[in-house]
């Protein structure tokens, strides 16, 4: 008897630790099979750099995005953010590197209070107050544009380097979203702060009654968030070298995809940037394979796409039912 | 103590009529500064613009009174438009045939999302976010992204169909949704049963409702009107474009859904609000059309007309 007992709480806790980490071992498993089938022509220097690219800005929006998540929130607003902070730095490169750089994050953040603000103090709920947000900044960004492209300055020749150079060969975008990505993985983890989201998403009247800020930790979460989009809208622009007002539609939804294929429920409470970082990547990867394989399109893409988020809640839901 | 219950009688008010005013404010407002906004066919404009939100609206009604949420509406129009014109206009199928086979493909959709959620216990917005995703590639598949126009075509005519010469015949659809969705809401038990699921999904089943099938039901009955409104709208326009119709229109049924009063976590629904949460939206749009306003400046107006409209909702429930 108890033998049958160790080994079925032993398979209870393998099959716990793989639920857990499913994106893990799914990207892992990606990796292999994307490696095996198209071998150099996926495992070149230039088709990873493509890669970790590419999901650099996704990456950094979905980051901010697992922390409102966390606390079982949503933002509506990101896509917004990055097509407003694009244009602010477009405008702004013909002031300087700097300008360009720190004014449009600094007006993300902005953004993000006052998503924080309209949620936390008015009381509206996130998905109604983020979408009021998202069309006032749209609506800001092409008021601001009348729908036009702006340029970059040519004159600000170090604003491009942010989206389009290479540190020690490996592309700028990618460094600032690794380190941004391990700062907010660290704070989330370790700082108190970070706890807390977890404490306000599991059960938001205890985690208030347990003594959390609360209200002061989700509005610095919607903040945070404002201004890692800002920055890939930054990024944005100078990959482009110009500033699209209707940039980033829709990104919103990749981002909450991203989060909800690496395993961060949208209850709140459970789950983490790191898996949501494998889910970028799986995404990422997919897109990649899909077009080394070179026939299929960007409609079946959005359909095996949308297969493999219900495959990944499935098998969450599956876990969940094991646990309760 | 007088005081205290006036003050609970207007917050009341506000809550009830607040929606109403700002409409009735608009309306006032724009006859006196608007040129020509008063006229029957400003009128007949504002409802055809408004013709889909409204009626996918009364769907998402239902479904947010679930303690739901729908964020596939927007493919599954997409679907439905573009089966329906490859049906008709390349296959040469029949009228009917078309017509049924569209709405059927909604309601592939709308059981794909009511199974998942009532059945699965899925959260709405993941659940949805699948065929949102996804939904929208088949329908882009289906015709392999190409836009179907039909120009001049006698079909075209039925969305541009004028009952006695005046009225379109997309305020009938209107009138009728709106009267059927009041109709479910207040007086059949369905009604309740789906306000009940949406109060308190663990009592309502342990109160023998059958949960599963009042959610189904509900994601089935949104994603018909999804379809249906898609048919009349790809005849109206005389095109089905697969990768723009239904665009974000989620958000603008989910935002009035919200300004009409019905709450986001479910429970009850205000039919009859939502209708006006539409018209407010739409009317916003026009003024500024017809006053030659950028149309960028309706975003921020709405947004702001959300936000306090929700705001004085929010202050008085509490």
């Amino acid at each position: 008897m108890r033998e049958m007992k160790t080994g079925e709480n032993a398979r209870n806790q393998w099959s716990k630790r793989l639920s857990g980490n499913g994106a893990y071992l799914a990207l892992f498993l990606l990796i292999v099979a994307a490696s095996a089938i198209y071998k150099d022509m996926f495992f070149s220097y230039t088709n990873l750099s493509n890669i970790l690219r590419q999901s650099s800005m996704i990456g950094l929006i979905s980051i901010g995005m697992t922390c409102v998540i966390l606390t079982a929130g949503i933002d509506l607003s990101v896509g917004a953010t990055v097509a407003l902070a694009a244009v602010f730095a477009a405008k702004l490169s013909f002031a300087g590197f700097w300008p360009a750089l720190l004014i449009p994050v600094a007006m993300g953040l902005g953004v993000g209070f006052v998503n924080g603000f309209v949620i936390e103090k008015m009381k509206i709920v996130p998905f109604i107050g983020t979408l009021a947000v998202q069309m006032a900044v749209r609506g800001i960004a092409y008021i601001l544009t009348d729908i036009k492209s702006i340029s970059v300055s040519k004159e600000c020749t170090a604003f491009p380097l942010i989206g389009r150079g290479y540190l020690y060969g490996i592309p700028i975008p990618v460094i600032i979203f690794a380190v941004l990505a391990v700062v907010m993985i660290v704070i989330s983890n370790s700082s108190s702060f970070g706890r807390s989201l977890y404490a306000i998403g599991g059960n938001e009247d205890a985690a208030r009654m347990m003594g959390l800020k609360v209200q002061k930790n989700k509005i610095i979460c919607y903040t945070i968030t404002g201004g890692l989009s800002a920055m890939a809208g930054v990024i944005l622009c100078s990959r482009l070298g110009a500033g699209q007002p209707v940039a980033g539609l829709g990104w919103e939804m990749d981002a909450v995809a991203a989060v909800a294929i690496g395993g961060t429920l949208l209850s709140g409470g459970v789950g983490g940037i790191g898996k949501t970082i494998a889910g970028v990547f799986i995404v990422g990867i997919i897109g990649n394979v899909i077009n080394l394989q070179g026939t299929v399109n960007t409609y079946v893409q959005k359909i095996i796409m949308g297969a493999i988020v219900l495959a990944v809640i499935m098998i969450q839901k599956r876990t969940q039912k094991e646990e309760g | 103590m007088m005081m205290k219950a006036d003050r609970q009688k207007i917050g009341e008010m506000i809550r009830k009529y607040g929606a109403l005013a700002v409409l009735i404010l608009l309306v006032a407002g724009n006859s006196l500064f608007t040129p020509n906004f008063l006229h029957i066919n400003t009128l007949w404009n504002i409802l055809l613009q408004a013709f889909t939100t409204i009626v996918i609206s009364m769907g998402m009604t239902v479904v947010i009174a679930t303690g739901g949420i729908d964020i596939s509406v927007g493919s599954t129009m997409a679907l439905s438009s573009i089966v329906f014109a490859k049906l008709l206009f390349v296959n040469e199928s029949s009228f009917c045939l078309a017509l049924v086979l569209a709405l059927l493909a909604a309601l592939v959709f709308g059981l794909f999302n009511g199974i998942l959620i009532g059945v699965f216990k899925f959260q709405p917005i993941v659940a949805t976010l699948i065929l949102m995703i996804s939904g929208r590639g088949i329908a882009q598949q289906f015709n392999d992204g190409v836009v179907i126009s039909f120009y001049g075509n006698h079909y075209a005519e039925l969305g541009t169909y004028r009952i006695g010469g005046v009225l379109p015949v997309q305020v009938v659809v209107i009138a009728l949704v709106l009267l059927g969705t009041l109709f479910l809401v207040k007086k059949t038990v369905l009604g309740r049963f789906i306000q009940a699921v949406g109060d308190n999904e663990k009592a309502s089943s342990l109160m023998g409702i059958n949960t599963a099938a009042v959610l189904v039901g509900s994601y089935v009955m949104c994603a018909l009107l999804a379809g249906g409104a898609a048919v009349l709208e790809t005849l109206r326009v005389c095109s089905a474009d697969p990768n723009n119709i239904g665009n974000a229109i989620e958000l603008d049924c989910i935002a009035a859904v919200a300004i009409g009063g019905t709450s986001m976590s479910g429970g009850r629904a205000v039919v009859l609000g939502t209708l006006i949460g539409a018209l407010v939206m739409q009317v916003i749009t026009t003024m500024m059309n017809m006053n030659n306003i950028f149309y960028a400046y309706a975003l921020v107006v709405k947004s702001a007309i959300i936000v306090i409209a929700l705001y004085l909702q929010r202050r008085t429930t509490a």
